[in-house]
């Protein structure tokens, strides 16, 4: 007999409301293989990931583990079937240790003294060693680097006696570095017989990693093959439904003045942590500059800084030549600086508020859009129409709550509001984060032609290919500071994820 | 996204799937996109309301039916219940909308009381320092200052926490209490009417120290200045660039901020004109009704607006219509006394009403499925 997949997933669909996050998906994995489920955000990996984990019930269809049918009702019951699922973000307790973390969920004994703990780390050291993952357990979790906390989450769910390991995204927040000594660890739980499925919708993993791949787009599972079967371009056709239409392509356009001038910026975030140190850099007319690196690596704190949304204790901001004299918005939007923050529900929109509201949001004063106190209603009604159809989003009507909206819609609508009040310098935190290929590309064709009107543009974006594809310069950040810079010429991938990881050295090594 | 892992979390337990598979179960799932309730959660509220005090009234030997039919003949079925009625809207739907203005923007204002005696402590101070203004002085500044004061009390809640982040909810609370026992103190001191037999209250303001009547019933001018203040909080949240501001503050702070909207400086306003309407109502009841400052001024007007609005949904008709039955079942809860039952019958509902309406609140988004 044949023997029985460790995961089988037979018509599985999954609404939301009137969504459909999962149509009739079937999907087997093999015991002891690498299996990876590709496809774009919003395509449906993590929602069928969390199925398998308990999270989400199926609305209907059948899960299999290892050829029996079950019924994953709660994360406990995924784990009591040796399923363990490492999630995109980490489920750590940051005020203890790793040690501590990893028995959070540990209901065997009531009292727990020096013996029983020293006989835990013992089974803690026993199982990261095994699994060659280096892992300091007697360190508080808020004090390891993003790849040590992931590896405490792979090594939770080792202890806790998985045998099929989900890891949704899991490359997500790491360097390139880091994605290595990740791959490095999934090859050695392949070797012990592990079975492990990863998300992701990086081909270049998904080559380098995988045995089998299974591509989703838009809830549906389109194929399942070997990787020695397929090519990256083949994927690539696959996920985002046609051939990459060989991306846009910036013109080559002479920079002409200075629009920001930015030099020695000094900001500190909370705590007297020191988040942006002594940072210069200019934005010319018709350029755009595209900052990369890793999360958390001051780039947040700049975009904010810039919109006029932080102070900071040293160094001079310059727009358009003018000196800004301390941190206001209104300063910021007056002097033409337009900016798509990082998370545009958290900030950048009002759920709750209609599509005219949202657009009024930076241009209310302005007399067109207000006299005498009062808004000007079917002016701007009539305004907010025109962008919805020009920035072509897609919603029921003017007054339906942007938060309905699409992830996609919601962003079109930001930048309507944003593009057409004409700035003079974008600021672009992540614009295409969670959209997908279609709807990125109009933010692209977006930047692009605020580029060809003459405007500057500071594209900061964690998605390399896109900082690589648009920008006219790029700049790596890391620890607060410009590690690196190269004109679009001589950008070299590996140089820029060597200073993301922080390792300059190395990368000027290299360069010379 | 919230809401689906909130789902998760709710997933009711009815023990292991593989050891009783037969077992029908429900599951309770949060419907993730839909905020808010259903327009007639409010009316069912008030019916479950109903529907529990019964059992509370039975259980005092009265037959609930007659109670509510007493009640409802009471406040609404005779020219002087309705007038009483509305008498008693006035005061509730100006604090109404007061604190409305401040939970729009998620400023959870529970002083409306305080801010409410604080009004009619300063429209009173007019009739004592300045007995003999006329009428067109007297009351145009007893409003104004009624106003002034509502506000500043409510400044007292904002402040500290606009610069020092000091939880409203406590300050605007325990400064009811000290403004309760600042209208003690004038009441049984200073401001006490000399020719009133010890009782604790300001000598009788004069007839053009009086808001004018309508007709010979008790009510008066302060309608006026309720529905005024109706339209005015209807017009400035629809129409005007203020509203806006505020509405974008409700919806998300941090987008009214990087909307270049300075948060502290509107809460100072928000509270300003929160307190003021409160302080308007003070001024209207000492003026209007009660025609002097006494001990109990306020039978809770400023916490019954918590409920009215809430019923409301801080919409604007609806805080008329909510104020009306609330005023009634204040009128109401007068008359039950006949059938020996205590006046408290009507804040019992009350408290009932508002319990129903926050759980209806809590539960509007809830979904209740079959799981096969």
């Amino acid at each position: 007999m044949k023997e029985p997949y460790a995961v089988e997933m037979r018509g599985i669909c999954k609404q939301f409301g009137s969504l459909i996050a999962s149509d009739n998906v079937d999907f087997a994995v093999k015991a002891g293989e690498v299996h990876a489920l590709l496809g774009e955000n919003g395509a449906g990996k993590s929602t069928l990931m969390s199925m398998l984990s308990g999270v989400y019930r199926p609305t209907s269809g059948d899960i299999l583990i290892r050829g029996r049918r079950v019924n994953i009702r709660s994360p406990k019951d995924a784990l009591a079937l040796g399923i363990g699922m490492v999630f995109q973000q980490f489920r750590l307790v940051h005020t203890l240790t790793a040690a501590e973390n990893i028995l959070l969920g540990e209901k065997t004994s009531v009292w727990r003294g020096k013996a029983w703990m020293r006989r835990k780390m013992e089974e803690i050291g026993a199982v990261a060693e095994r699994f060659g993952l280096k892992v300091p357990v007697d360190r508080p979790v808020w004090q390891l680097s993003v790849g040590e906390q992931q590896r405490v989450e792979i090594v939770k769910v080792l202890y806790r006696g998985a045998d099929i390991i989900l890891l949704d995204e899991p490359t997500s927040v790491l360097t390139p570095g880091e994605a290595g000594q990740l791959f490095e660890t999934l090859r050695q739980l392949r070797a012990a017989g592990k079975t492990v499925i990863l998300t992701t919708h990086k081909l270049r993993e998904v080559m380098e990693i995988a045995d089998r791949i299974s591509v989703m787009r838009k809830g549906q599972m389109l194929k399942t093959m070997n990787r020695l079967e397929t090519n990256e371009r083949e994927l690539a056709q696959l996920m985002v439904g046609r051939a990459p239409s060989g991306a846009l392509k910036p013109e080559a356009r002479a920079p002409g003045k200075p629009l920001l001038e930015v030099e020695g910026l000094t900001v500190q975030a909370g705590r007297g942590h020191t988040a942006i140190r002594n940072l210069s850099l200019t934005v010319r007319e018709g350029e755009i500059v595209g900052i990369a690196g890793v999360a958390g690596n001051g780039q947040s704190e700049l975009a904010e800084t810039l919109a006029g949304l932080r102070s900071w204790i040293g160094g001079t901001i310059r727009v358009c030549g003018r000196e800004w004299k301390q941190a206001s918005v209104r300063t910021a939007i007056e002097s033409g600086v337009s900016h798509v923050p990082e998370n545009r529900m958290k900030s950048g929109m009002a759920g709750s508020l209609n599509i005219v509201d949202n657009l009024l949001l930076k241009t209310y004063r302005q007399p067109e859009r207000s006299r005498f106190g009062l808004l000007r209603g079917r002016k701007n009604r009539d305004w907010a129409r025109t962008l919805v159809e020009r920035f072509d989003v897609k919603a029921a009507g003017l007054d339906t709550p942007v938060r309905q909206l699409s992830g996609g819609n919601q962003q079109k609508l930001l930048f309507a509001r944003e593009v057409d009040r004409d700035p003079k310098l974008m600021i672009a935190v992540h614009p295409t984060q969670g959209l997908d290929i279609g709807a990125a590309e109009s933010v692209h064709r977006l930047l692009l032609g605020l580029r060809a009107a003459g405007r500057g543009v500071l594209l900061i974006s964690e998605d390399l290919d896109e900082v690589m594809q648009l920008s006219d310069r790029i700049l790596v950040m890391f620890g607060g500071a410009i590690v690196g810079e190269m004109s679009r010429e001589n950008a070299d991938r590996e140089r820029i994820g060597l200073y993301m990881a922080g390792l300059h050295d190395v990368a000027e090594e290299e360069a010379s | 996204m919230n809401g689906k892992a909130a789902a998760a979390g709710m997933e009711a337990e009815a023990g292991g799937a593989r050891r009783r598979p037969s077992f029908p179960r429900l599951r309770i799932e949060i419907d993730p996109v839909r905020t808010g309730s259903p327009w007639w959660v409010p009316i069912a509220a008030v019916a479950a309301a109903l529907a529990v005090c019964a059992i509370f009234i039975a259980a005092n030997g009265v037959d609930p039916l007659a109670v509510y039919k007493k009640m409802l003949t009471g406040a609404f079925g005779t020219r002087f219940g309705i007038t009483e009625t509305l008498v008693k809207t006035i005061p509730l739907l100006l604090c109404a909308i007061g604190v409305s203005i401040a939970y729009r923007i998620s400023f959870w204002n529970i002083g409306a009381e305080g801010q409410f005696l604080a009004g009619a402590m300063a429209a009173t101070a007019v009739t004592i320092y300045l007995p003999d203004l006329p009428a067109y002085a007297a009351l145009p500044l007893m409003t104004a200052l009624g106003i002034v004061a509502g506000g500043l009390w409510g400044l007292l809640t904002a402040v500290p926490r606009a610069y020092f982040q000091v939880n409203e909810l406590i300050s605007s609370l325990m400064l009811n209490y000290v403004a309760m026992l600042l209208l003690d103190y004038f009441v049984f001191g200073p401001w006490r009417d000399p020719g009133g037999l010890n009782f604790p209250g300001s000598p009788m303001f004069t007839a053009e120290q009086s808001l004018p009547a309508f007709g010979r019933t008790r009510l008066h001018f302060g309608l006026v200045f309720a529905l005024a203040a109706v339209l005015l909080y209807a017009f400035t949240f629809r129409y005007t660039r203020w509203g806006y501001e505020l509405r974008l503050i409700g919806s998300n702070p941090e987008a009214a901020r990087s909307a270049g909207i300075n948060l502290n400086r509107q809460l100072l306003f928000v509270m300003l004109a929160s307190g003021g309407l409160a302080g308007l109502a003070g001024m209207a009841e000492v003026s209007g009704v009660a025609h002097r400052l006494m001990y109990g001024i306020s039978p809770g007007y400023g916490y019954t607006a918590i409920i009215v609005a809430w019923i409301a949904r801080l919409h604007p008709l609806g805080l008329v219509i909510s104020a009306f039955l609330f005023g009634g079942l204040i009128v109401g809860g007068y008359s039950v006394q006949t059938l020996g039952l205590p006046s408290a019958t009507s804040e019992m509902l009350q408290g009932a009403v508002l319990f129903f309406v926050i759980a209806g609140a809590a539960l509007g988004r809830v979904r209740i499925r079959r799981v096969k």
